[in-house]
């Protein structure tokens, strides 16, 4: 193996023997991803959403778990404006970035963020056929909390803590998702609204 | 109000069956003192005290053969019992911190305990 490791670096020399300064990187190589305007955009959102998941654990919570879910306001216009496939790109990678910036990735808070996030696109996924005339975004945004404490209850429940106790926390985290669904749900609809008065020119 | 003028008709309904099902939630997790643990008893005297976590069963022998006590998701019963009017296999689940089924002629009797005891015995 060392030999032709060595062989590799001699021919090296040979074929470009001024190259950039005894080359410091023999082998270097560049790995070019073609990405395409929709996967700048779902960064783009998911650095949206990633920034309010960063905002919102400075807000001091009375409990651990309920926390407001602000990055879900993101995915609720993402939902309604690029369709489920982007939103949930976009709810998938802001778990995944969000759990490496915090450093849990992987650990037990990684998968409770992870299965609240997929169960509650699993409810959207069935939620946004609703007809919109009567349903907006105040009703998504409700069923994906209840959906999203489900899915970390579920976790908790089944690998954490497999004791009936828990049970006594779930009326707090059931009332606690309905009120921030209902004003993550008022402020993505505010967005959307604003979003579409001025697409049509209207102040 | 500002905000309201974006809450559809259908979200109303969200809302409100959102209320019910915290309601509903509330007063059925919090009312009732869920148990921990069965205390079973056999000709008087503690014969075993089982934490209700795991599911399992367990056989309690008596003057007149065995009594059979299945846990399963947190919920004790008798599944069956060598007495003859079988009482106790009859009062089916139990669930709650107090509740008690006896099988008199077996001698045998299981009995729930929560962290507290809110009732000496509950029977329906």
């Amino acid at each position: 193996m060392q030999d032709r490791g060595s062989g590799i670096e001699d021919r090296e020399e040979a074929t470009a023997p001024n190259s950039v300064r005894g080359s410091i990187l023999p082998h270097q190589s560049s790995i070019l991803l073609n990405a395409t305007a929709e996967d700048h955009h779902i960064a783009r959102m998911a650095a949206v959403a990633l920034g309010l998941t960063v905002l919102e654990a400075a807000i001091p919570s009375p409990l651990p778990g309920v926390k407001p879910g602000l990055a879900n306001i993101v995915t609720l216009i993402v939902l309604a404006r690029y369709g489920w496939r982007t939103a949930a790109w976009v709810s998938l990678l802001r778990v995944l970035a969000g759990s490496l910036l915090f450093g849990n990735f992987l650990t037990p808070g990684f998968f409770l963020s992870l299965s609240g996030a997929l169960l509650s696109l699993l409810v959207l996924a069935f939620a946004q056929h609703l007809p919109s005339r009567w349903f907006g975004p105040v009703s998504l945004s409700i069923y994906a909390a209840f959906a999203h404490i489900a899915g970390q209850m579920a976790i908790v429940y089944l690998w954490l803590i497999p004791h009936a106790g828990i049970a006594y926390l779930i009326p707090i985290f059931a009332a606690a998702a309905l009120v921030f669904g209902t004003v993550n749900g008022l402020i993505a609809a505010r967005f959307m609204d604003n979003e579409e008065t001025k697409q049509f020119g209207v102040p | 109000m500002h905000a309201l003028r974006h809450i559809r008709p259908g979200d109303w309904l969200t809302l409100l069956s959102g209320s019910v099902c915290v309601m509903w939630l509330t007063l059925s997790l919090w009312s009732g003192e869920l148990a921990d643990k069965a205390v079973i008893r056999s000709g008087g005297k503690i014969f075993r005290e089982v934490p209700l976590s795991r599911d399992q069963s367990i056989e309690v022998p008596g003057p007149l053969g065995v009594s059979l006590i299945l846990i399963q998701h947190r919920k004790v019963r008798i599944a069956s019992d060598p007495g003859p009017r079988q009482y106790c296999v009859r009062q089916g689940w139990l669930e709650h911190a107090g509740e008690i089924a006896l099988c008199l002629p077996n001698q045998v009797s299981v009995e729930l305990l929560g962290s507290h005891k809110r009732y000496d015995s509950l029977n329906y």
